[in-house]
């Protein structure tokens, strides 16, 4: 399965990544691809990733510009964005 | 309603304005607008940049107006967020509501501001003279949000 990624804010910019196409097989995650598995799965690339996603900082997750809780399922073709809490106005 | 994310400064009297021309029932207009402050937890700033999600944070603004549309008897909603980079004492938020009596565009005004910073998807980054730093989401926020729901 393929799914579009951004990252905003402070994810953003320590990940140095504001967006990706990710490519994910299917016997691993397809119908069982959650936000939290997904976040679970790029924490693994480096302490940093780990930190940022699964570490004390609070992460909101939004799919297909809709936001979402952790267990949320990601289906081929959708776009996922990871942010922190926001803080406009 | 009408619903912008823009780099560009406002007029908020002149978007007043085409709230209380547009129809002659219109009996209060009640508006809002937000401004980057000089001085943040202790510290001067001289600048805060805005960042947004283009797509998702039109969605979000409109589905927030329409909430309040459903909720309170209101006539039209103005509403204006600017992003990129502002100066000190610069406009960033207008929320402009009409209606026929002022309570109902009071509340839905507030309605409107509380769930804007909440869920509408912006980050703030300030200048100090000791760097940049990303502002932390407040739970009186959270709060102020909240009260609706009771």
């Amino acid at each position: 399965m393929k799914i579009k990624i951004f990252y905003f804010a402070r994810l953003k910019e320590t990940l140095k990544f504001s967006t990706e196409d990710l490519e994910l097989p299917d016997d691993a995650f397809a119908n069982t691809l959650t936000i939290l598995k997904l976040k679970a799965h790029l924490a693994k690339r480096s302490d940093v990733w780990q930190q940022m996603l699964m570490g004390k900082l609070k992460v909101r997750g939004a799919i297909n510009h809709a936001l979402v809780d952790d267990n949320a399922l990601i289906v081929d073709g959708d776009e996922v964005a990871f942010f922190p809490p926001v803080t406009g106005g | 309603m009408a619903v912008s994310v823009q780099t560009e400064d406002f007029d908020a009297g002149l978007e007043i304005n085409r709230l209380q021309n547009a129809r002659k029932d219109t009996g209060a207009v009640v508006s809002f607008v937000g401004l980057v402050r000089d001085l943040n937890e202790g510290d001067q700033v001289s600048q805060l940049t805005l960042e947004h999600y283009p797509g998702m944070t039109e969605k979000a603004l409109e589905a927030i107006v329409n909430q309040a549309q459903s909720r309170w008897d209101i006539f039209d909603v103005t509403l204006i967020h600017r992003v990129g980079t502002l100066q000190a004492t610069a406009q960033i938020v207008l929320v402009a509501v009409s209606s026929a009596h002022r309570g109902e565009a009071f509340k839905a005004c507030e309605f409107i501001m509380d769930y804007l910073k909440t869920e509408a998807p912006f980050w703030k980054k300030e200048l100090t003279q000791s760097g940049e730093r990303w502002l932390d989401a407040k739970s009186s926020d959270d709060e102020a949000r909240e009260r609706w729901n009771q």
